[in-house]
């Protein structure tokens, strides 16, 4: 009987495993700075359109998550940090993370340009085929340079977000988007540092295995020294003001620091402390990100009350 | 004729059938939400329905 063969299939998914091919730890990111995109911006939105344009955008990258994995399954079932994901797990099929993710992406970027307008969408677009297509199915396996490139993707939400509210693309935008863009080699390749054997066992072309641990700590350094003067230049902007530029100097004197550590480091000193300043420094990271954003938004939260900008 | 024991699997399928219910439910509050906000906002809604409309026409002359 049909019923007693389902019995046998113990992978079936769960309503909780559909939600997990829609990454929801990298949703949350896209969620706050998507949002900050919108609230820092010139022009108010209703709040109804807002959080309909925010669930919009955090589906469009929710698909992008789903399409992900069904193209990485391979790669996810070798690496310790993903093999528990849906796919790998075999909970879900690949072909219906597919399904899953083409619908889910069509739904966002239409009713993200019904809800918002057509720029949105079409940047949310944009995005979804960035993420899905230029980084998963081709940079990803095919250079090192696939983190820094493949960044774009995860920098669009402020923009996004942007132009829900103004209907357009200006500096401001551009320099959050140039924020993030910047921010994710060293954040990654910090990471790659001390997750050692987890892309070289899956065949992903990261830095630290094509060119070697030296000069991925030395490209660490060279991109946070890139990224100082972007961070700190949008405090000039009109979402800038005193307490971002504060907030953007002290956190990239400190992010600075932990580059310059982590570059001065050869492998002996990392494995003799388990890799303790690049946990730190991507840890650290994280925070730089979350704070900087943080702060674009009390500025725009205070400016109602003559404190806010410049 | 007796029911057969339920199984975790069938617990499962419940547990997903009511997660797609209560998705769709949340859409549908959404999309009515919104177009009561596009409605009442007062955005621009007329469009040529074969009856004269002057507003339209000035719309369009600007």
């Amino acid at each position: 009987m049909s019923d007693i063969r389902a019995y046998e299939q113990p992978g079936e998914a769960g309503f909780g495993d559909y939600v997990q091919l829609l990454k929801p730890r990298v949703m949350s990111l896209v969620v706050f700075t998507a949002l900050v995109g919108l609230l820092v911006a010139p022009v108010s939105v209703h709040p109804v359109i807002a959080f309909a344009s925010i669930l919009f955008i955090a589906l469009g990258a929710g698909a992008s998550g789903a399409l992900n994995m069904w193209w990485d399954a391979d790669i996810d079932a070798v690496m310790r940090r993903t093999k528990s994901r849906p796919v790998p797990a075999g909970k879900v099929a690949a072909g219906e993370a597919l399904a899953v993710g083409l619908a889910l992406s069509g739904i966002a970027v239409v009713m993200l340009g019904l809800a918002a307008n057509w720029l949105a969408a079409g940047l949310l677009a944009f995005t979804i085929f960035f993420y899905a297509v230029v980084y998963s199915m081709w940079l990803k396996r095919s250079t090192p340079q696939n983190i820094v490139i493949g960044g774009a993707a995860g920098a669009f939400p402020p923009m996004i977000g942007w132009a829900c509210a103004t209907g357009g693309i200006s500096v401001e935008s551009l320099l959050m988007f140039a924020l993030i863009f910047m921010w994710t080699p060293p954040h990654f390749w910090a990471l790659a540092l001390f997750m050692k054997d987890d892309y070289s066992n899956a065949g992903v072309p990261m830095l630290t295995v094509t060119h070697g641990r030296k000069a991925t700590r030395t490209h660490i350094l060279v991109y946070t020294i890139l990224l100082v003067p972007v961070a700190v230049g949008a405090a000039f902007t009109s979402i800038g003001g005193p307490i971002y530029l504060a907030a953007s100097i002290a956190l990239n004197g400190w992010f600075l620091i932990g580059a310059w550590r982590i570059w001065r480091r050869d492998e002996a000193m990392a494995e003799a402390d388990g890799y303790a300043t690049e946990k730190s420094v991507f840890r650290f990271s994280l925070s730089y990100l979350f704070l900087h954003f943080g702060a674009f938004l009390a500025e725009a939260a205070l400016r109602p009350y003559g404190m806010g900008g410049w | 004729m007796a029911f057969p024991p339920e199984h975790e699997i069938h617990r499962r399928r419940f547990g997903r059938n009511i997660g797609v219910a209560v998705t769709l439910a949340l859409f549908i509050v959404l999309v009515f939400a919104l177009t009561v906000v596009k409605v009442t906002r007062g955005d621009p809604m007329q469009a040529f329905d074969h009856s004269v409309r002057p507003e339209l026409a000035a719309e369009e002359a600007e």
